[in-house]
């Protein structure tokens, strides 16, 4: 997983509340074999709208999305998280987040920073225009007009997003203590072992 | 510290502790199918890792395969018309051989609902921890296995490294003393057992059916209980193994053999809950209150006894629940008030993970014989859960009893479970199903369902309505 401290640009200012997993990505893709490409699917109703912000060419490659209360409710899918990677989104900014999306966002290396709706209002505003600075290091969200707002993570979390580490990674360096474990599995149950037939 | 069931599972397969109250925990089992493996199996080529334990590890395609015929009359395998079906398929089968995982082709006999499958190879032992990618692995409790349903994410985390993190669940348990009255079988049982505590109401617990009631059901019985517990909002569902367990695994494909099962069973016996063991939480169910139950609604807590009557969606104490039971009817073209023996079905499915097993089918077939289905009913499947159960039941002719009377015997696999491959049911049709979840949409977009036990299914096929098996 690529490592995230810093994620400058313009940002997608979408702002809606309640955006559910259908939203994000349609059921239909869920019938996919690989992550990449979905984000052809990512907000494919909202697509349909004419004058949506996805379609603006003003935030083509913005890598953050911010919207409001309750993001990512709904399903648990992971596709979700998925879509918005496979468009380029490396941090969503929203008043809000459903738990397991930002459990699955944090997974697939996606930054959710949750902010309150003034600050987001704020942040709306600025990206007409303007570029947003989020800098994980510090827990702070900046634009170019001196505005600052900081943010709360989990530590845990902020140390394996800085590190570019996967939870997978994570738990490949344990390998001695999942070894050790198979070895007393194997004493104290060998017939536990799978018998091939 | 006298411990439950669900303890001693847990503490024996801790591999490391944090502090954080998370621990990484040991996996025994991993069964993997087509619809939520492919992105895991892509991550970990991305990543270049390996399987770490493909000897554990057990694939099989359900969920996509069509319940058709799979070969031609040259024996030669029938292409999958749904191209996104097709793909997902061809998919696990490039990737178990890749990682050298044991696969079950559609083709092979052996092949079935995951869920099935295991219990049936073996493959699901007492005392086990055993994880799959969708949420009914809760089924595999039956045995005394913890079992439960994880992510795509969780997959290739298993996949990798054979642990998850995890935070220990609470427990609970759900007492059923007593006997079941005449007609009123394991899928009524947890129907009323769903109703009664509802949707949420195992949410963050691990439930143990105990008492008279599970120690006298058979294995099969057990598996439709410990199913549904995620339908009732929990992780797993276990049941202490015992004898019945310990006959039902002799001699499986995939259990232990010779001394080796001598040693098993010995420590199998001692996986059971502790006396003095204190539960989180403790359900009492007299199981002389329990009926012959169906659904009315939209969510499995939406039970009613067969005998009973649409509920008015203002009897709920809840305002929320007003609306929703208010959506639910809408949705499923009920009014308030109507018999439930007076709801006509146009579909009826017998099949799924929940009730596709040889008891299942027997049950039915006990039903039919001698009847035909109704005018009214269009479309009656019945799916076993496997190539086995399927040749089983051949042997011992149901598959006649139900072709005579009108039904399609099909191949198997998840089919009208849920609207994933071509076995749906019509938008604004209505299905008795022996399935598990009445979900807006579940069967197809539109379709109607009312959850059922195999021979209230079948004897809907035969009246064309909703129909108290006992009055049958
Ligand atoms: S039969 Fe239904 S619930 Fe069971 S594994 Fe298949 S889709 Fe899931």
């Amino acid at each position: 997983m690529k490592a995230i401290s810093k994620v400058s640009g313009r940002a997608i200012p979408f702002g809606r509340k309640n955006v559910d997993t259908d939203i994000i990505i349609p059921a239909r893709w869920l019938k996919t074999t690989t992550r990449e490409g979905m984000g052809k699917g990512a907000f494919e109703t909202v697509r349909r709208e004419a004058g949506n912000v996805f379609d603006d060419p003003e935030y083509a490659g913005s890598p953050i999305l911010i919207a409001g209360d309750n993001f990512g409710c709904g399903s648990s899918r992971e596709h979700a998280a998925w879509a918005l990677l496979d468009m380029g989104i490396a941090a969503v900014i929203a008043s809000g987040f459903s738990d397991i999306f930002s459990s699955n966002a944090f997974k697939n290396g996606i930054l959710t920073i949750e902010l309150p709706q003034s600050a987001i209002d704020r942040l709306m505003e600025v990206s007409m225009t303007d570029p947003v600075d989020i800098d994980l290091d510090s827990q702070s969200v900046t634009t170019p007009f001196q505005d600052r707002f900081e943010f709360q993570i989990d530590p845990f979390r902020k140390h394996c997003l800085m590190n570019g580490l996967d939870e997978v990674g994570m738990t490949m360096a344990q390998d001695d203590a999942i070894a050790t474990y198979e070895e007393r599995l194997m004493l104290e149950k060998p017939w536990q072992q799978p018998v091939m037939r | 510290m006298p411990k439950t069931l669900y303890e001693k599972i847990w503490d024996a397969h801790v591999v490391d502790q944090r502090d954080d109250g998370t621990a990484l925990i040991y996996i025994d089992r991993h069964l993997v199918h087509e619809v939520t493996s492919p992105q895991a199996f892509e991550g970990l080529r991305m990543a270049g890792r390996k399987v770490r334990r493909a000897d554990l590890t057990l694939a099989v395609p359900d969920h996509n395969v069509p319940t058709t015929a799979r070969v031609d009359v040259q024996g030669k395998p029938i292409p999958i018309a749904d191209p996104d079906s097709a793909a997902q398929l061809a998919a696990l089968e490039r990737n178990a051989p890749e990682f050298g995982i044991r696969y079950i082709r559609a083709t092979d006999r052996e092949q079935g609902i995951v869920h099935v499958v295991g219990p049936e190879q073996g493959f699901t032992l007492p005392g086990t921890t055993l994880v799959c990618g969708d949420s009914h692995t809760a089924a595999h409790g039956a045995l005394g296995a913890l079992a439960f349903g994880i992510g795509t994410s969780e997959v290739e985390h298993v996949l990798a490294t054979q642990t998850l993190l995890l935070k220990r669940s609470k427990s609970m348990e759900i007492r059923v003393e007593g006997a079941l009255g005449p007609g009123v079988t394991p899928k009524d049982l947890v129907l009323h057992i769903i109703g009664t505590i509802g949707a949420a109401g195992g949410n963050g617990h691990v439930i143990e059916y105990r008492g008279s009631v599970f120690e006298e059901m058979s294995i099969e019985g057990r598996l439709t209980v410990s199913n549904m517990s995620i339908e009732a909002g929990a992780r797993a569902g276990i049941i202490a193994p015992d004898e019945k367990t310990f006959a039902y695994l002799k001699g499986r494909p995939m259990v232990p053999q010779g001394a080796d099962w001598d040693a098993a069973v010995a420590h199998w016996r001692m996986l059971r809950t502790d006396k003095g063991a204190v539960f989180d939480a403790s359900i009492t169910i007299d199981a002389a209150d329990v009926e012959p139950t169906v659904t009315w609604g939209t969510s499995p807590e939406d039970v009613v006894p067969i005998g009973g009557i649409v509920p008015d969606p203002m009897s709920f104490a809840d305002p929320s629940k007003q609306a929703a039971a208010q959506k639910s009817l809408d949705y499923m073209g009920l009014a308030p008030g109507m018999k439930m023996t007076d709801v006509p079905v146009e579909h009826v499915f017998i099949g799924s993970c929940t009730n596709s097993r040889i008891e299942d089918l027997r049950a039915a077939a006990d039903i039919v014989r001698g009847r035909t289905k109704a005018g009214n009913v269009k479309s009656v499947l019945i799916v076993p859960g496997s190539g086995l159960v399927k040749y089983q039941a051949e042997r011992e002719g149901l598959d006649r009893v139900f072709v005579e009377a009108g039904f399609e015997w099909r191949e198997p696999g998840c089919s009208a479970c849920l609207g994933m491959n071509p076995d749906k049911v019509p938008a604004g049709e209505r299905c008795a199903s022996t399935s598990n979840r009445n979900f807006v949409g579940r069967q197809g977009p539109g379709a109607r369902t009312h959850l059922v036990s195999p021979a209230m299914a079948a004897a809907a096929a035969v009246t064309g309505r909703l129909t108290d098996i006992r009055e049958l």
